[in-house]
């Protein structure tokens, strides 16, 4: 708008910083990431981030936008962080690449860039590499990771060995009551039993990057960036109907804290289902938003084919925004009681 | 101690106004001249009732009041009037409106002031003279003060709130007229108390003025047990507490919906300054002429001025020392004010602020990025509104939506284009959008009105088409009734069979023409047996002749008549 015009007085407040305060919240998970599996995640970080700015850049270029305006948001390195820890950290360079052109320059720039995709990019990346490459993207690597190894794995220089990657503490779950079947020879607790897999709780360190996340996510509430609601209704979601299940038969559902302590939960609680640009934006919108994300990501998860299902739960969702957020208009001043 | 409510949203700005509170009010001097807008009031715009060449006094009216819901303008000091006509307005449009120019003669001479005793006067007497003393709200609104002072029949008035928050930041004139002119405040409170008749009178002032709240819960108490009902109380600084439904919000819980009126509710609110005004006017005969405005920003010495109406901005703002890099006036604050697009504008009854303008001190807006849709707006807003949403949909122009998401509830504080990360100028979407669609509305009623007319001249040629179709039928039928006629009187002629009407005849007056001439054909048969004499058995034919031609013009005549008759009737 070319008058000046009132307020003249502004917060300080940009979308560079909401995008930086997200990153910033993602450090501690990244950093346990690091210390219990190995800095292969690293190698990721960066690739993904150089590709996520290359892919903006010429998507900018190619649609004359200005680059100095777009390029430094972060909304792209955001989108490519979460990518790189959504994936396996030791699937091949390329996927984890062409993922990320794939999200910036399909999933966004080419719905109208910031602010304007109907889909959460990293979500749907991670929905088109499983879809493609679902062996490649359901190895997870042992808590024994060394560098050198992990960097020959990545760029195709060692065999993707069996003993490098393993199922996640999930997958093994699912595919432990799976080989029982009715027989009732296992049970959830005496698959958990096994330390090496499942550590704690939830899988060996798995639950501690989650509690990382945890941990990054209630600074984020904190610092204004997230509202409480949709990780609240997300992890209410999840509790509820894994909660019902195990409680109803405990030897074949395993217990809230491990699901949600396990796979993309904390993730996806404080990280993916808020992304602002995809998601509800009404608080009761939010509450309905995250927790059908929560109930259905924990349904895929237990009963569908896939490893996890927090990324086609948010996609699902996301096409649910607009009617969620019509419906749940809160009321205007003073019409509370119409 | 009351129990205070919260209202949503809100925003917390550095407030700005430690630097004007420093010095006492003082007395602007008197400029060179000064040019009075004849509409400084919501509502009618007064009449000038001054002509070029006019001696004024100090007091002396210059417009008349022009309805009930507008209030008078005075002449702000002794003078000549110069000009009436048209001159730089206070507004962010840049217009130019009515306004009487005065030369002061520096006498500074009042007219003969008349104090009354209001408490003696009937409450309609006295609305009338706040009226024709031009007292309308100073809080911003400038909404006749009379007008508000009627209570609703149907509900009894509980509350009556002072509004003495001042939650813009910079502006400070509310703050130094409560330290200073406490009891008078007070006692303009106790006149429009008088009107209302509330059970209660609160007196909100926020939390960053304490000497404000600490003078006028002194002029309460010193003023004694007439004031009893009065109650000071200090509300948390948060804009836009001052907002006069959010600060009803805040003491009395109630929430005043954007279709109705406060009074509704039983609750009404004046600023404190408007009560200041009314008691200056009963008490001393003083009509509105001068007001208090902060003048402070990028200028050398911020301060309070009791300013006459009038003044040009301009020559106002430099008795506060602007800064030499000062590119502009705010009028207002800095979250709802404007930049005065001819700083020569005066300074009017709304003008409780200047403010200099510098690229320091308000920084030009960094550039407008996407929405994110991350709902800080929504958060912010003091009316629950969803400005991204409303946002969205004025940048489309879809302006039905933006209604559908009550854009007209929006009070335009300013909240949400302060915390916006994307810095999107929110406000100013709104501001368009609303005046787009009022824009459209005037359009439509214009449409409308073309519509009548057009829907009228097309109504009235189908009655014209219509009336000359039945013209056209009328003579056709007439028309064939005449070849019937004759077709009869040469069949009757010889003795022949019963004529059929001329095969030729137009179709259109059939059934009605074929009565008509049934008719005919009997009564002139009837005539014809009538008129036969008996003996003219052996009549020689050329008699004969002679009758039958008379039979046949007799019965032509017949037919003429009959024909409308029968048309009449069918």
């Amino acid at each position: 708008m070319e008058f000046n015009t009132s307020p003249y007085l502004l917060k300080e407040a940009s979308v560079q910083r909401v995008m930086l305060k997200v990153l910033l919240a993602l450090l501690p998970g990244i950093a346990a990431y690091v210390w219990l599996f190995g800095p292969a995640i690293l190698i990721h970080l960066a690739l993904t981030t150089i590709t996520a700015l290359v892919g903006e850049a010429l998507m900018l270029k190619v649609r004359r936008r200005p680059l100095g305006l777009f390029l430094p948001d972060l909304s792209a390195v955001v989108t490519a962080w979460l990518i790189t820890l959504t994936f396996p950290p030791l699937v091949p360079w390329w996927l984890t690449v062409t993922a990320t052109l794939f999200a910036i320059v399909i999933a966004k720039q080419l719905y109208g860039g910031l602010g304007q995709n109907p889909f959460n990019p990293a979500m749907i990346a991670f929905a088109v590499s499983i879809v493609s490459f679902p062996a490649l993207m359901s190895q997870w690597p042992g808590t024994d990771g060394h560098f050198s190894s992990q960097l020959q794995v990545i760029f195709g220089l060692a065999p993707r060995l069996d003993g490098l990657t393993s199922a996640t503490p999930l997958d093994a779950m699912k595919t432990a009551l799976m080989l029982a079947g009715d027989s009732h020879s296992t049970s959830v607790s005496s698959i958990l039993a096994n330390p090496e897999v499942f550590g704690l709780v939830a899988g060996r360190g798995w639950e501690w990057v989650a509690l990382a996340y945890l941990l990054g996510g209630v600074w984020l509430i904190q610092q204004r960036v997230i509202t409480w609601h949709m990780p609240t209704a997300f992890i209410a979601g999840m509790v509820v109907i894994s909660g019902a299940l195990w409680l109803w038969q405990p030897a074949t559902y395993a217990s809230p804290l491990f699901h949600l302590l396990s796979g993309g939960s904390m993730l996806g609680a404080f990280f993916i289902v808020t992304d602002p640009v995809t998601g509800a934006t009404t608080p009761r919108g939010k509450l309905l938003f995250a927790a059908g994300i929560g109930l259905l990501a924990y349904l895929i998860r237990v009963f569908g084919g896939y490893p996890d299902g927090v990324a086609f739960a948010v996609l699902l969702f996301n096409i649910c925004v607009p009617l969620i957020d019509m419906y749940t208009q809160p009321p205007v001043f003073g019409m509370k009681d119409q | 101690m009351l129990q205070l409510f919260k209202f949503k949203g809100g925003v917390k700005p550095a407030t700005n106004k430690v630097q004007s509170v420093t010095l006492p009010i003082a007395t602007a001097p008197l400029p060179s001249r000064l040019a009075v807008p004849l509409h400084q009031s919501i509502g009618g715009t007064p009449r000038p009732i001054v002509e070029v060449g006019d001696k004024v006094l100090k007091g002396q009216k210059i417009g008349e009041a022009d309805g009930w819901i507008s209030a008078a303008v005075h002449a702000p000091t002794s003078g000549t009037v110069i000009e009436v006509g048209l001159y730089p307005a206070a507004h962010p449009s840049g217009l130019t409106a009515a306004t009487v120019v005065i030369e002061p003669d520096g006498e500074d001479r009042w007219i003969d002031r008349q104090p009354v005793d209001y408490a003696s006067l009937e409450p309609e007497a006295v609305r009338e003279l706040l009226r024709e003393a031009g007292v309308v709200g100073l809080g911003g609104a400038v909404f006749p003060t009379h007008g508000k002072l009627t209570a609703s029949k149907t509900v009894p008035m509980e509350e009556m709130v002072i509004n003495g928050a001042e939650c813009e930041p910079y502006i400070t004139c509310d703050d130094l007229l409560m330290r200073e002119r406490a009891e008078e405040v007070v006692r303009g409170a106790g006149v429009f108390r008088d009107l209302l008749r509330p059970k209660k009178v609160l007196i909100g002032i926020e939390d960053n003025k304490p000497e404000a709240a600490a003078a006028m819960t002194a002029a309460i108490k010193a003023l004694g047990e007439a004031f009893k009902e009065f109650e000071v109380v200090v509300v948390p600084t948060r804009y836009p507490a001052g907002g006069a439904k959010q600060l009803i919000r805040v003491l009395t819980g109630k929430e005043v919906p954007a279709s109705k009126r406060s009074t509704d509710l039983g609750v009404q609110c004046f600023n404190v300054a408007t009560a200041y005004t009314a008691w200056r006017a009963l008490a001393h005969g003083e009509p509105v002429i001068s007001r208090l405005v902060t003048i402070t920003g990028n200028v050398g010495e911020p301060r309070n001025w009791e300013v006459l109406i009038g003044t040009p901005m301009d020559e106002l703002l430099r008795i506060g020392q602007p800064k030499p890099d000062t590119d502009g006036i705010i009028m207002g604050g800095p979250m709802m004010g404007f930049l005065v697009p001819d700083t020569k504008a005066p300074v009017v009854k709304a003008t409780n602020c200047l403010i200099a303008h510098s690229p320091t001190l308000f920084p030009p807006k960094p550039p407008e990025m996407p929405c994110i849709r991350c709902g800080e707006c929504a958060r912010a807003c003091p009316h629950e509104l969803q400005p991204f949403e409303m946002y969205w949909f004025s940048r489309a122009k879809n302006f039905g939506k933006t209604q559908e998401y009550a854009i007209f509830d929006c009070i335009e504080c300013g909240c949400c284009s302060f915390v916006c990360p994307s810095r999107i100028p929110l406000v100013q979407y709104f501001r368009f959008a609303k005046s787009e669609i009022w824009a459209r509305e005037r359009e439509s009623q214009a449409a409308e009105g073309a519509k009548n007319r057009f829907e009228f001249k097309q109504l009235r040629e189908e009655r014209e088409k219509a009336e000359k179709a039945e013209k056209l039928a009328k003579a056709a039928a007439a028309q064939a009734a005449k070849k019937a006629a004759e077709a009869l009187a040469a069949a009757n002629a010889p003795e022949t069979t019963v004529a059929e009407p001329a095969p030729d005849a137009p179709s259109a007056a059939d059934a009605a023409k074929r009565a008509t001439i049934e008719a005919a054909m009997e009564r002139a048969k009837a005539q014809r047996a009538a008129a036969q004499p008996k003996n003219v058995d052996h009549l020689p034919p050329a008699v004969e002749q002679e009758i039958a031609e008379i039979d046949a013009r007799q019965n032509q005549a017949v037919m003429a008549n009959a024909a409308p008759d029968g048309e009449k009737n069918s």
